[in-house]
């Protein structure tokens, strides 16, 4: 809402930001391959063409597949967008959400390490 | 539903108008009570000054509704100055109960008052006074000297700021109003969660959080955006001020941390509020998964605080020892590798919660890497002022302090670091000293350094030095004389929050912590003087040159105060310390070919939307669903009329500049400059 307030400043500024350029052809093409990524993996469910546990990974990776294909067709980014910041702080994020993941999958299951060593029906039993 | 058993015993059955809030939830304790007695007193009365004085417009056109950075700035200082005192008070509360409440004596204080007390003091010193003094010195310092006008977005930093006042709002109205929670300042689960916190204490900590962490997190998105795309022209990243990259470094990390807190208040509300079991002891809830989430966004937490201060020392270490800041690119360099080691230490807050030798020591040895860097910072710092010409001014005193303080706060928290030892002082009094230690002795001085230096930039008029040294000495001594007995008495075996006490040998230590306490509330009461002597006489103390440190950084090239559009020129920047080398260059102020100057205008809808917001928690605390509907209806309503606000920016005509930078050439004549 401010932007145009500092129209004077902005262009000042020694990174020469672009406003990245959208087609209306990079729309369309996100539009398909959204749709195609999402149709697959529904027929799989549809179908039961694969054991429960593939379904479930292939859903996943054509999740991740997805979030790439929005992030270049709809939000625009490439490594060169507003000089490099975007592909930078999509870097700094995935780092950050990675450790956070991976970080508490390893201390969850590591909850226990300290306990007599017993079988889980005993364990239930604890009170 | 044995939860909502629980609720219905201890309060009349809810109510479709009020909700849970009744007559009962007034205060009955009479300490409570006589407070509230006299907070109502003195606001009625302040209430009838502003009247009196009819600067009810003033406050509203000039403060309320601006989108001044540097006015923002300043009522963050005063929000972070007024909530210091409340936490403060707090703190002596407690003090005085944990010396009292010996040889059978229970003290003054019961059990249930104890536990909100220092939960609040907790919430309230982080929250509410560390957070707001940061975010007031970034927003105030962070454009000035990076020469913008304002920061990108001006309409969101005056919401920003008015969700934080209104999460601190809704902390306060829980002293009078029902209470808060008794939980510790993270509300671990299950005591947080709804069968061992039925009433609303837990739900005015979420909601005073959640609204206030809006404002946080929008705060750090617009300053990101400042510092990355406002920059004047010729200052590449290695040409920014130290204090402006730390201050980028602590908001990335607010940006991507706090959304962390968010979630995981978000499920603990559901498990209070809809029976989920996220954490819950039962039906595979894990109340573990609140403790590393929590310490997820825990950690970095305490780095968002302490980064901008060393951006401070650094600035002040520099500018009072006349010399370049000593390792300038290993200082940037330390800072980011702060902000990336801060997310992998997390655990080191709970070694004892049952992991095993390789978990614990791997965030045993991150965390004693993250004190390398530190330790660099420190070492910059001592050799920037080697051989420097150093003038010992009060932000200089104040840095000293902070050096010797928080090495030995540093020490300790490496000893902490240490898993088996940890495991002896986890949640002991040698916990509570170090984190003061180093919070005190590195925050809560930064600032102060801050203050006293940044003080005649934004007012036009320096403090008292005399004051200030007198609570300085306070300050100093009193912090240690408060502090040190505790980790005596950690290394005893003594743990935190605790109320009354069996061994008698141990209350001499505890004695002499209070004296400790009432040290630093001298210091504190010195400190207020010194504020009010300093606005009594502004006249000796004025500041006609605006650079009354030779200072070397952009924001004393500016006028003090500074000009509504900080620069009437935006200036090139050809060397790190930009205002020194102008100085250097011999720059001259230009005197004409004066522009227009495009600027955001003033709007009354952040305190608005804060306000509606404030409602909105308050009705979701007592369980008022109606209007906790119908304001956040509202809520979004305003904010959608508000996008149809089109009167957003105004000129400043090119004469009136003109008269402002002449009347400011004339100043700097006469004080011959």
């Amino acid at each position: 809402m401010s932007a145009n307030t500092h129209a004077e400043q902005v262009e000042h500024d020694s990174h020469g930001i672009e406003i990245p350029h959208a087609s209306y052809r990079d729309y369309a093409t996100g539009f398909i391959l959204s749709v195609i990524l999402t149709a697959i993996p529904f027929a799989l469910v549809m179908t039961g063409a694969l054991s429960p546990a593939m379904t479930a990974v292939t859903i996943m990776l054509f999740a991740v597949v997805q979030i790439v294909v929005h992030m270049v067709y709809f939000l625009h980014m490439t490594p060169k967008a507003e000089g490099g910041w975007s592909i930078t702080s999509l870097i700094f994020t995935i780092i950050v959400v990675g450790i956070m993941l991976s970080g508490s999958l390893w201390v969850m299951s590591h909850l226990n390490a300290n306990m007599m060593p017993m079988a889980h029906e005993e364990m239930s039993q604890l009170p | 539903m044995t939860a909502n058993a629980v609720v219905s015993t201890s309060a009349a059955e809810p109510s479709l108008l009020l909700g849970k809030l009744s007559w009962n939830s007034l205060p009955h304790d009479p300490i409570v009570l006589s407070t509230m007695v006299v907070v109502i007193i003195g606001g009625i009365g302040l209430f009838a000054l502003v009247t009196r004085y009819k600067l009810w417009g003033y406050l509203w056109k000039e403060w309320f509704t601006t989108v001044d950075h540097k006015k923002i700035g300043i009522m963050y200082m005063i929000l972070g100055l007024v909530m210091f005192l409340r936490g403060f008070a707090d703190a002596i509360m407690m003090r005085l109960q944990q010396v009292m409440a010996f040889g059978g004596s229970e003290g003054y204080l019961n059990s249930h008052h104890y536990d909100q007390i220092f939960t609040a003091h907790g919430v309230i010193m982080i929250f509410f006074v560390a957070m707001p003094f940061i975010t007031g010195l970034m927003n105030y310092v962070v454009p000035l000297q990076i020469g913008a006008r304002d920061v990108s977005f001006p309409f969101l930093n005056n919401f920003s700021f008015w969700m934080t006042t209104s999460g601190a709002v809704l902390t306060m109205a829980s002293l009078f109003v029902g209470e808060f929670a008794a939980t510790g300042w993270l509300a671990y689960p299950p005591l947080s969660g709804i069968s061992y916190s039925p009433s609303v204490g837990v739900d005015y900590y979420i909601w005073a959080l959640q609204i206030a962490g809006v404002g946080t997190t929008l705060s750090g998105i617009n300053l990101i955006v400042t510092i990355l795309k406002m920059r004047a022209p010729g200052m590449g990243l290695m040409k920014m001020p130290i204090f402006t990259w730390t201050s980028l470094c602590a908001n990335i990390l607010i940006v991507a941390s706090f959304p962390v807190l968010t979630a995981v208040l978000a499920l603990l509300t559901l498990d209070r509020y809809v029976g989920t079991n996220f954490f819950t002891n039962d039906f595979g809830g894990s109340s573990m998964m609140y403790v590393n989430l929590i310490w997820i966004w825990g950690h970095p937490e305490v780095y968002i605080l302490i980064l901008p201060l060393f951006g401070v020392f650094s600035e002040v270490t520099s500018t009072f020892s006349g010399k370049k800041l000593f390792g300038y690119t290993s200082m940037v360099y330390a800072t980011v590798v702060i902000t990336i080691l801060s997310y992998v230490v997390w655990l080191h807050h709970f070694f004892t919660m049952g992991s095993g030798a390789s978990v614990n020591s791997f965030f045993g040895i991150t965390t004693m890497v993250i004190s390398i860097p530190t330790g660099a910072k420190l070492f910059n710092w001592l050799f920037t002022m080697y051989r420097g010409r150093i003038r010992y001014e009060l932000p200089m005193m104040w840095t000293v302090a902070f050096m010797l303080t928080f090495t030995i706060g540093g020490m300790t928290g490496v000893l902490l670091a240490v898993p088996p030892a940890d495991f002896v002082l986890h949640n002991s009094l040698f916990l509570i000293a170090h984190f003061h230690n180093v919070i005190i002795g590195g925050v809560l001085f930064g600032i102060f350094a801050a203050i006293n230096y940044w003080w005649p930039k934004a007012f036009g008029f320096k403090l008292n030095q005399f004051w200030g040294k007198v609570s300085f000495w306070c300050w100093v001594p009193g912090f240690w004389v408060a502090f040190a007995p505790l980790y005596v008495l950690g290394l005893m075996g003594v743990t935190r929050r605790m109320r009354v006490f069996d061994d008698p040998s141990l209350q001499i230590w505890f004695a002499i912590a209070a004296v400790g306490a009432f040290m630093i509330a001298a210091g504190i009461a010195a400190m207020l003087i010194q504020f009010a002597v300093s606005i009594w006489k502004r006249e000796e103390l004025a500041e006609t040159t605006g650079d009354p440190w030779n200072g070397r950084t952009l924001e004393w090239a500016t006028s003090s105060p500074p000009a509504d559009y900080n620069f009437a020129f935006t200036p090139r920047i050809h060397a790190l310390d930009a205002w020194y080398d102008m100085k250097a260059a011999g720059v001259e102020h230009p005197a004409d070919g004066y522009k227009d100057i495009h600027m955001p205008s003033n709007t009354g809808a952040g305190i608005i939307l804060a306000g509606i917001s404030t409602v909105c928690g308050f009705a979701l605390v007592w369980h008022i669903w109606w209007l906790a509907g119908a304001s956040f209806a509202t809520l979004i309503a305003t904010a959608i009329i508000h996008t149809f606000n089109y009167k957003r920016d105004f000129h400043i005509p090119a004469a009136e500049v003109a008269a402002t930078e002449a009347k400011r050439a004339r100043l700097l004549a006469s004080a011959g400059a």
